[in-house]
């Protein structure tokens, strides 16, 4: 935390993607909790942009909202019937999954001040992100990441076209 | 800027003014952002409803003369406080609601469309100097923002529980989504050749004479005007492309249960993204702000009001696409043509093959 | 630093509590989403805090979310799929390997 300001900002953020995240899991209708996915997705992109990330949070809305989200709430209104709401979404698992999420939670954290206290905590960063980054980040893509950038881009081709003859409806 | 008359018509000058007279009442640091941004924000909505409301006459005017009638003619001269009226009608009428509605989905649906379609004019540049915040992912902010415009129709689809409804938000998400696509492939042609994302960089580009707009680029940059324009009437959802809306198979599409306020509000975000959707075209392609002798800000708003008009003109002249048709042109034509663009665009760019 | 890689811890075992949980195959796969994003999260904060010297940690996030994409399209189709076989997308009824 640099300042008090962003402090503020980002317990806000923090209390409204950890409500929305735990409605999308919790809720019964399950319309509701993609819309609660979509709010959670946004104030992620929020702490992208606390983090100096402009870039990305742009593409997180651009891709998670305007795309994945849209895809999810178009698939949700094909599969599901508007008048059967009330269908039991959670299954059996419910107690162990409760169970071991705390858990994995709890050694997470405990891990995580640990490791800050005796490593992180120490070391000093060597220079400050730049104010700017978005050229940078276009620097890097085309020149030292140039690989595993068109590997991306294949992949989604791939994606692309395996979507296409997946759900196509076969004509005979 | 040359000195001319008119150079007095400027309004940087006078927010500048404004914010030391901020500066001089004492206060500081924060504060003195917070309230100059929330001054900016009230200043910059109410102009926008003001736009919107001269806008929905407009359309009205134009409509009636093309359909040999004068349309609205009773309150005020040739009726331009008609809107007004209508909108004091829309806001004392009663708010009609479904009894198997959706009750947030629906309550939010309008609200979310209305902020989302405000949103975007934080990084236009409206004249010299006249922006909000220069943000340097600008015209990608303003991308990422007008999505929101997709989710709340989807909600009004959901919330309203009605089959036309449903309908509607279905075709508009599948149309939108599609036509994102090609816009924003033929709005990476201009990045291309500014190398920022920055709106106020990409304005200050084509400055100078009229030839360093980018729609004179030849020859991708007319192709990415039109392949622009065409897919921004898609996602501001008006005809040749108002499948989400169809009124003669959908009854009104997204909107049939809503009434009152909350309809008003649909109706102005539409009116916004189409005022939004003009501007974004003047500043890439028009050269934003720039031109002779008048100040900035009113080249700005003759830029985007032509581009306005432009689009009313398709509404009232170009009978809609059949859905399938819509489908077909977006993936089949637009995209492999914007692509094309960008390539030839890329290619001639690295060549130095332009001026 | 600390509030942020411990916001993406909670956000990562909410997700999987509900990819545990969740019957909805859709369901399923907006936890898996929540995932990736408190991963994304960890990145982003790594790369603010302490490799600031070059933007790795930015691009692996860019990577993570255009695969998330691709897997979100992939399962979306395979979910309308299961839809047009099985007449329901719930994961329990979905226990055969062949038909």
């Amino acid at each position: 935390m640099t300042s008090p300001q962003v402090g503020i900002v980002f317990w806000i953020i923090a209390f409204v993607m950890l409500i929305s995240a735990f409605m999308v899991v919790s809720l019964k209708n399950i319309f509701h909790s993609a819309l609660f996915l979509i709010l959670c997705l946004f104030s992620v992109a929020g702490i992208y942009v606390l983090l100096q990330a402009e870039f990305l949070a742009a593409a997180q809305v651009l891709i998670y909202v305007g795309a994945v989200a849209v895809l999810m709430l178009f698939a949700i209104m094909l599969t599901n019937n508007l008048a059967s709401k009330k269908i039991r979404q959670a299954n059996r698992n419910v107690l162990v999954g409760f169970f071991v999420s705390v858990i994995f939670c709890f050694i997470t954290l405990v891990l995580l001040v640990k490791t800050y206290v005796s490593v992180w905590g120490k070391l000093k960063p060597q220079a400050v992100l730049p104010a700017q980054n978005v050229l940078v980040f276009g620097k890097y893509l085309m020149t030292k990441f140039m690989l595993p950038f068109e590997v991306v881009s294949v992949l989604l081709l791939a994606a692309l076209i395996g979507a296409i003859v997946l759900a196509r409806k076969e004509r005979s | 800027m040359n000195v001319t008359p008119f150079v007095l018509l400027e309004l940087q000058p006078v927010f500048i003014w404004l914010y030391q007279l901020l500066e001089k009442i004492g206060l500081s640091g924060s504060w003195l952002t917070v309230a100059s941004y929330t001054g900016l924000s009230l200043f910059l909505f109410g102009l926008l409803s003001v736009v919107a409301l001269f806008l929905v006459w407009w359309e009205r005017k134009i409509s009636g003369h093309i359909q040999q009638r004068y349309g609205p003619m009773r309150n005020g001269w040739h009726g331009w406080y008609q809107t007004i009226m209508d909108g004091m009608k829309l806001l004392l009428k009663e708010d009609i609601k479904v009894v198997t509605r959706d009750k947030p989905v629906f309550f939010w649906a309008p609200i979310i469309a209305f902020v989302a379609a405000f949103v975007a004019y934080v990084v236009i540049p409206f004249g010299k100097g006249l922006i909000v915040a220069d943000l340097n992912i600008g015209i990608l902010y303003i991308l990422a923002v007008t999505t929101f415009t997709v989710i709340s129709l989807f909600m009004a689809g959901w919330g309203s529980h009605n089959k036309y409804a449903l309908l509607g938000g279905m075709r508009s998400a599948a149309q939108v989504v599609s036509y994102e696509v090609p816009m924003v492939v033929s709005i990476l042609t201009v990045i291309v050749f500014t190398g920022s994302l920055s709106m106020v960089d990409i304005v200050n580009s084509q400055s100078g004479i009229f030839f360093n707009w980018f729609i004179f680029r030849l020859p991708f940059g007319p192709i990415a005007f039109l392949t622009y324009i065409t897919a921004a009437t898609a996602e501001a959802n008006r005809t040749p492309f108002d499948i989400p809306e169809a009124e003669q198979e959908l009854v009104a599409g997204y909107n049939v249960e809503y009434s009152g306020m909350k309809f008003a509000m649909f109706f102005l975000a539409e009116f916004i993204n189409m005022f939004t959707v003009a501007a974004i075209a003047t500043t890439l392609f028009l050269g934003g702000w720039h031109g002779a002798i008048l100040p900035s800000w009113l080249w700005f708003l003759i830029k985007t009001l032509s581009i306005v008009l432009l689009l009313m003109l398709f509404r009232w002249t170009y009978p809609r696409l059949r859905v399938d048709q819509l489908m077909e042109f977006a993936w089949k034509f637009l995209v492999p043509l914007t692509f094309a663009n960008l390539i030839l665009a890329s290619w001639m760019k690295y060549a130095r093959w332009y001026w | 630093m600390l509030a942020y890689l411990s916001l993406a811890a909670i956000l990562f075992s909410i997700g999987m509590f509900g990819v545990i949980t969740r019957r909805n195959v859709i369901g399923i796969m907006m936890s898996l989403e929540l995932m990736f994003n408190a991963v994304n999260i960890n990145f982003v904060a790594f790369n603010k805090f302490i490799v600031t010297d070059s933007l790795l940690g930015q691009i692996f996030s860019a990577f993570i979310i255009v695969v998330a994409a691709a897997e979100a399209v992939v399962g979306l189709a395979i979910v309308l799929l299961l839809y047009r076989n099985w007449q329901g997308i719930n994961s329990d009824q979905v226990n055969v390997m062949k038909w």
